[in-house]
């Protein structure tokens, strides 16, 4: 290509998404937009998916992203194409997902003259994102959609917004290519520091009742470094447990995996957590629904946390020895490094913490009783362990995506994950309507797979317009709802903390699912008792097109267990019978909990 | 190599001075101020201006409290900024100089104004505007030496006060990229 070649602001954009990789864009068009839709019309390297509303887009390449590992594109159009994003942006953001979103914008000269459809993106993301730009020059078009992308993925990943005047897509100018020289100022570390890993080292060898503690750093260090984390945990015999967004970094089914920990945690995870001495943090963040009571949080331990992100070393959680770096290159360095070392652990200690450590897995704390006569009202958890167990009979490669609230809780704990990447749920923004989209954005990355959103029937409403998309599509998606007819998790906090005054918690004049899902194209299956479940299960399983299952389930379930807000990992609820004296709002709530979210 | 510094459980809170040394680009100011409005830091002071036009950089200087862990977050969370190229703590990088630069308005007659332009001498403030019945003085200084002037000129007429908010360098031969 001449360099001279001039092309427009939309032609340049199109093919920097093509150097850049791109296969799939999700996105609505509209009138800012409108350049971009018709230079799209005009090739086929890049897949344009039209979603229904531009909050879906944003979580269809979050799903595609986290399932691929690659950077999800969103495209839409000015004013309220932009504002609708903001959501999926957020989420984005709080959950280190790598998408850049491309916002059309009215032409330069209209720019803050409240024109038709316009709205300061650049003002409104700037909170929303990891960084943002707004094109004023058809020139840097090239240049500006490359640094978006090396913004997203670089360092701890997240959305990058580039606005786009109508002016600047229509105007002509040259395309420079990928970008040659380094950035300028954004340059994060990724290398550790050799002298904190010998620091870690010699922490982590001298410790009796040690815990590695792994997030979703882990994951989006791409799959070596879960790999390597596995590696790390079996060399070192260490017990391993995995934060929400760290699930399937280390493969559930390994005797070492104590399951997820906090707030709806195992016993054995939190417990573990408090009672440890040295304690490895990869890639999480000490986040609030980790930790607990921050003054009671793992009292007696050394601390060391492994981020690629310096400003999450010492927020919350004050440690011992921080290593700043990709969590992929900190695992190598640690396992060459404890190998090197000649010191030898103390294994006499680490067998005691691990029989103390069987002894309270022993109490079994995710255990239910599902009355298996055929007539009987079904356990949400029953239901998930379920379609885990019927999922695994089809011997697909399987992703699940959540929506928020308790579905999404027993989902974490009853699904094991044995590899990164299948696991897409809203962690840090809790963002009801997340998985419908975010499922429809892996079915497109993932085409052979089983995608599975397992939802409740208030969140699933939040984005059902998605599943015109999935018809439009024919994607496979199914939608497994767990309907208990309440804002489940809003109920739960209700009952424990606020004297059982559901208000507003009931989801009344609910839509018949399956002839919603009739409606969109879709099959649409109920099951009301345990004798029909498995039956429902598997024809969703069976049928090669969207569903949705609908799933009667006991209303008054709550999810345990359960560390209240305010309360340390020790002071955990295990399940109705262990609610302990009541009072004020409720069993191991106090006055400072109850202001917590 | 980004050093992350140990803050111990020290619950008081002190000044700092941080330098940041920024892209000169549309926003970047937006950002840092967003950024302490939307994690709750305080903005004691904020000076900013281009330095350098052939390298497109200005320079912001802040000047902040908070307690040492809280000062550790604001380094932290400015040095993640993407048009962010680098970000110094004065106050806790060695010796350093901080001024600020002031307009007072002083107005009266008589006694007043002459005892007003003899404070302003012996603070040596510059008169840059003068009536019969007014002064505007000028003067550069550390913040306590502005505020002692203020404190002296307002019962000699102090009509208004324009300050430029602090700016700041270390002392000795080294550069912010040091």
């Amino acid at each position: 290509m001449p360099a001279t070649e001039m092309l427009s602001g939309a032609e340049i954009l199109l093919r920097a998404l093509k150097d850049q990789g791109v296969d799939t864009v999700f996105g609505y068009p509209g009138g800012a937009v409108l350049p971009i839709y018709d230079a799209l019309f005009q090739q086929n390297a890049i897949r344009h998916i039209l979603v229904r509303h531009e909050q879906g887009a944003v979580h269809a390449a979050e799903g595609y992203a986290r399932s691929t590992g690659k950077v999800g594109v969103v495209l839409v159009t000015s004013g309220p194409g932009a504002t609708n994003a903001v959501t999926g942006l957020v989420d984005a953001l709080m959950d280190s997902i790598p998408v850049v979103c491309l916002t059309g914008q009215v032409p330069t000269h209209l720019i803050g003259n409240d024109a038709f459809q316009e709205a300061d993106t650049t003002g409104i993301t700037r909170p929303a994102t990891k960084h943002n730009y707004l094109v004023k020059n058809v020139d840097d078009v090239g240049r500006v959609i490359h640094e978006a992308f090396y913004v997203a993925r670089s360092g701890r990943p997240g959305p990058v917004v580039v606005d786009l005047p109508k002016d600047i897509l229509i105007n002509k100018g040259v395309y420079a290519g990928m970008p040659t020289a380094p950035h300028k100022s954004y340059r994060p570390v990724l290398d550790p520091d050799p002298a904190a890993i010998a620091t870690a080292i010699r922490m982590l060898k001298s410790a009796k009742r040690p815990i590695i503690y792994a997030g979703g750093g882990v994951i989006n260090a791409g799959p070596e470094a879960s790999r390597l984390l596995t590696e790390f945990v079996h060399l070192t015999g260490f017990p391993c447990t995995n934060t929400l967004m760290g699930l399937g970094a280390f493969p559930a089914s390994d005797p070492q995996f104590l399951g997820m920990l906090g707030m709806h945690g195992t016993y054995e995870a939190n417990l573990a957590m408090h009672g440890c001495d040295v304690m490895l943090n990869i890639g999480a963040r000490f986040d609030d629904r980790v930790t607990g009571r921050l003054r009671d949080f793992s009292p007696g331990s050394l601390k060391i946390h492994a981020d690629i992100d310096p400003s999450s070393v010492n927020k919350n959680v004050r440690v011992d020895c921080a290593i700043i770096g990709d969590a992929g290159r900190i695992l190598a360095a640690l396992i060459a490094a404890w190998k090197a070392d000649a010191a030898k652990p103390d294994t006499g200690a680490l067998a005691a913490w691990w029989k103390q450590i069987e002894q309270w897995r022993a109490r079994d704390c995710l255990r239910f009783r599902q009355d298996m006569d055929p007539s009987s009202i079904i356990k949400p958890q029953h239901a998930i362990r379920r379609l885990y167990e019927l999922a695994q009979e089809t011997g697909k490669d399987t992703f699940i995506t959540t929506e928020v609230g308790q579905h999404q809780m027993w989902a974490a704990q009853f699904w094991k994950f044995e590899r990164p990447n299948r696991w897409m749920t809203s962690g840090g923004l809790g963002t009801m309507g997340y998985g419908l989209p975010a499922a429809m954005g892996v079915q497109i990355a993932h085409p052979d797979a089983l995608v599975i959103d397992i939802a409740g029937e208030a969140s699933i409403l939040m984005n059902i317009q998605e599943m015109g998309t999935l018809a439009q599509y024919r994607l496979p998606v199914k939608v497994f709802i767990l309907n208990n007819e309440y804002m489940g998790m809003v109920r739960q906090w209700q009952e424990l903390l606020h004297g059982g005054r559901y208000s507003e918690s009931y989801s009344a004049a609910l839509p018949d699912f399956v002839k919603l899902a009739e409606s969109f194209h879709a099959v649409g299956l109920r099951a009301t008792k345990v004798g029909e479940l498995d039956d429902v299960i598997r024809e969703m399983l069976r049928v090669d097109k969207a569903v949705i299952a609908d799933i009667c389930v006991d209303k008054g379930e709550n999810c345990f267990p359960m560390i209240p807000s305010g309360a340390a990992h020790n002071e955990m609820i295990l399940g109705a019978e262990d609610e302990g004296p009541k009072k004020g709002g409720g069993p191991g709530v106090t006055e400072e909990g109850m202001v917590l979210v | 190599m980004l050093k992350v510094l140990m803050p111990d459980h020290d619950l008081s809170t002190r000044q700092a001075v941080i330098s940041v040394l920024v892209e000169n680009e549309a926003g970047v100011l937006a950002r840092v101020i967003g950024l302490f409005s939307g994690r709750g830091y305080n903005i004691d002071s904020l000076t900013v201006a281009a330095v350098d036009e052939d390298k497109h950089l200005s320079r912001i200087t802040i000047v902040t409290s908070g307690t040492a862990m809280v000062i550790e977050q604001i380094k932290a969370q400015l040095d993640r900024l993407v048009p962010i190229h680098k970000v110094a703590d004065l106050t806790m990088e060695g010796p350093h100089i901080a001024r600020e630069m002031a307009l007072f308005k002083v107005a009266g007659v008589g006694e007043k104004r002459v005892e007003a332009l003899r404070i302003a001498d012996a603070f040596r403030a510059r008169v840059v505007d003068a009536t019969t019945e007014s002064f505007v003085f000028e003067m550069t200084g550390a913040t306590d030496k502005l505020d002692a002037f203020a404190a002296l000129m307002r019962p000699l007429g102090l009509v208004e006060v324009s300050r430029t908010g602090v700016v700041a360098i270390a002392r000795g031969p080294k550069g912010i990229h040091g």
